[in-house]
């Protein structure tokens, strides 16, 4: 199974290799760990977000042993779709049926749309929507962005793609 | 070394001043514009074809025109700064390739002739044993394409990014920071001299397009069109648009990319995340080549304008003069 979590640790040297290291004792895999240096933590603690994979009878053992390292958990979870990408639409929304063109990804089964932001101006006006798309893979992402794409297409608006970070 | 200067506009006037300005060691033989034309092997008195184009309106003399000066006059390089057709290449095709066959070295601004006829030119060049150099057709002052062929040679280029075009990055930034609309920046960037009375080459996507054929068939020796280039323009953008990307620490870009490798040549507006290197501000340039060995490397700078086109045209000029020209 799949699962985020998110970890409380002190802001020290060792901390997040301690607070890793029961993940493959239990047979857990690493998918990704995102720092948050979040400066209102006056308390010296740094929080760690971290998706993993692993045995699901595993779960309670590693729960334990991260624990015992003096790390707080502050959230767990299955997740199963973890990839976010977000994009902008211009143009006819309402007219072009919006919950149809988030349908087309919902009735996929391997996307969502995980949130729609949609700001209207006058009725005659293009509005502007941001969607941001979850899905469990980088494949099924570009399936999902190839599938809006096309609807985009179809409907006359333009979609606006993020550039990944290259820096 | 000896030079004839074919158009006489905003980068023509660059280089003309320049030259007077500089102590460069550079002698003007032939001038034409439009309408004139005027011949000294002995060398022209730029200062004074500057005030007279400025009083007159021509450079010259009418009666002598351009491809008289490049068939006939004497000189050791063409310098072709006249107007861009982006599907013909002319008046600069016929002007170049009449340069390249009498063997003079050709340096240009003009991105017509290079998108449209790129192999066919450089072919002729290298039969008749002369340089081609057309450093300022991408990106004005930035020395992009000496950084390619000579600072990161022997790196394999997998990719190139970049905002090529100053005026879509001007009302972008105009609509992201005062929230103007995509129509209020367009006429601030009118008055202000950085978009054209029709800004659809710009707008369009169509000149950063241009630029990537350049890009593609220099760099990587492609043979591909403006029709390859899967192009978007800013036009529809709405300052809602930039307000949602705002919401996740990001604006909106035009952005072109080649990445022979993923088959991908295109323009687009992108989300882009604030921090990224080639979000610049106004009319800047920024152009980021991915190398093996070098890794990723970025440059910035003014796109256009008159001293810095004429700038990366004086350097093709100087480097074919210290490099290519046998000293007698
Ligand atoms: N401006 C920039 O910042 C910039 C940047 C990069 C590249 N470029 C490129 O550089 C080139 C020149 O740009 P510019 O801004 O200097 O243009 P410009 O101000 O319009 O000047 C063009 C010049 O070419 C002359 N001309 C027009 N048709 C001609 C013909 N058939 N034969 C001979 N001369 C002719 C014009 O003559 P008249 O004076 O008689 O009208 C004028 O002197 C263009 O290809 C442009 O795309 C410009």
């Amino acid at each position: 199974m799949q699962v985020s979590m998110k970890l409380e640790m002190k802001d020290a040297p060792g901390q997040l290799v301690a607070a890793l290291t029961p993940i493959s004792e239990v047979g857990g895999n690493i998918i990704a760990v995102i720092h948050q240096h979040d400066p209102k933590h006056l308390s010296g603690t740094i929080d760690v977000q971290i998706m993993l994979e692993l045995p699901e009878k595993n779960l309670e053992k590693l729960i334990g042993l991260i624990r015992s390292k003096g790390v707080t958990i502050l959230r767990i979870g299955e997740e199963r779709l973890l990839i976010r990408h977000s994009i902008i639409l211009i143009g006819h929304l309402i007219h072009t049926d919006l919950t149809d063109t988030v349908d087309r990804i919902d009735e996929t089964g391997f996307a969502e749309v995980a949130e729609l932001h949609m700001v209207m101006p006058a009725i005659t006006e293009p509005s502007s929507a941001k969607i941001t798309i979850k899905s469990a893979s980088e494949a099924d992402m570009d399936r999902a962005l190839d599938i809006l794409r096309d609807v985009a297409g179809q409907k006359q608006l333009l979609m606006i793609e993020t550039m990944e970070d290259h820096a | 070394m000896r030079i004839a200067l074919i158009g006489f506009g905003s980068v023509g006037r660059g280089i003309a001043e320049a030259i007077v300005h500089k102590n460069l060691d550079l002698t003007v033989s032939g001038v034409a514009d439009s309408k004139s034309g005027i011949i000294d092997p002995a060398g022209i008195d730029m200062r004074a074809v500057l005030e007279r184009k400025r009083e007159t309106g021509m450079c010259g003399e009418e009666g002598i025109s351009a491809m008289e000066i490049i068939t006939s006059a004497d000189y050791d390089l063409l310098i072709e700064v006249t107007p861009t057709d982006a599907r013909t290449g002319e008046p600069a095709l016929g002007y170049i390739t009449a340069a390249l066959r009498r063997g003079k070295h050709v340096v240009t601004s003009n991105k017509g002739p290079i998108a449209c006829a790129y192999h066919a030119l450089r072919t002729l060049a290298d039969e008749h044993g002369v340089q081609l150099r057309y450093e300022a057709t991408v990106c004005g002052a930035i020395p992009i394409m000496q950084a390619l062929e000579n600072g990161l040679a022997g790196n394999d280029i997998r990719g190139i990014y970049g905002v090529f075009n100053g005026t879509c990055n001007y009302i972008l930034t105009r609509m992201a920071d005062e929230r103007l609309t995509y129509q209020q920046a367009l006429l601030e960037a009118r008055e202000l001299g950085y978009a054209e009375a029709d800004p659809t080459y710009d707008v369009k996507g169509i000149d950063a397009a241009i630029k990537l054929v350049i890009l593609a068939n220099t760099v990587w020796g492609l043979s591909t069109t403006l029709d390859d280039v899967d192009t978007t323009g800013i036009d529809a953008v709405t300052s809602d648009a930039l307000e949602l990307a705002e919401g996740q620490d990001c604006t909106i870009r035009l952005i072109g990319e080649i990445v022979p490798g993923k088959e991908i040549l295109r323009v687009s507006p992108r989300i882009i995340p604030k921090s990224h290197t080639l979000v610049v501000s106004g009319t800047l340039n920024a152009v980021m080549v991915d190398t093996d060995m070098a890794g990723k490397v970025t440059f910035i700078g003014k796109g256009a304008g008159s001293s810095e086109t004429a700038s990366a045209i004086i350097s093709d000029v100087l480097f074919i003069r210290d490099h290519h020209v046998k000293r007698t």
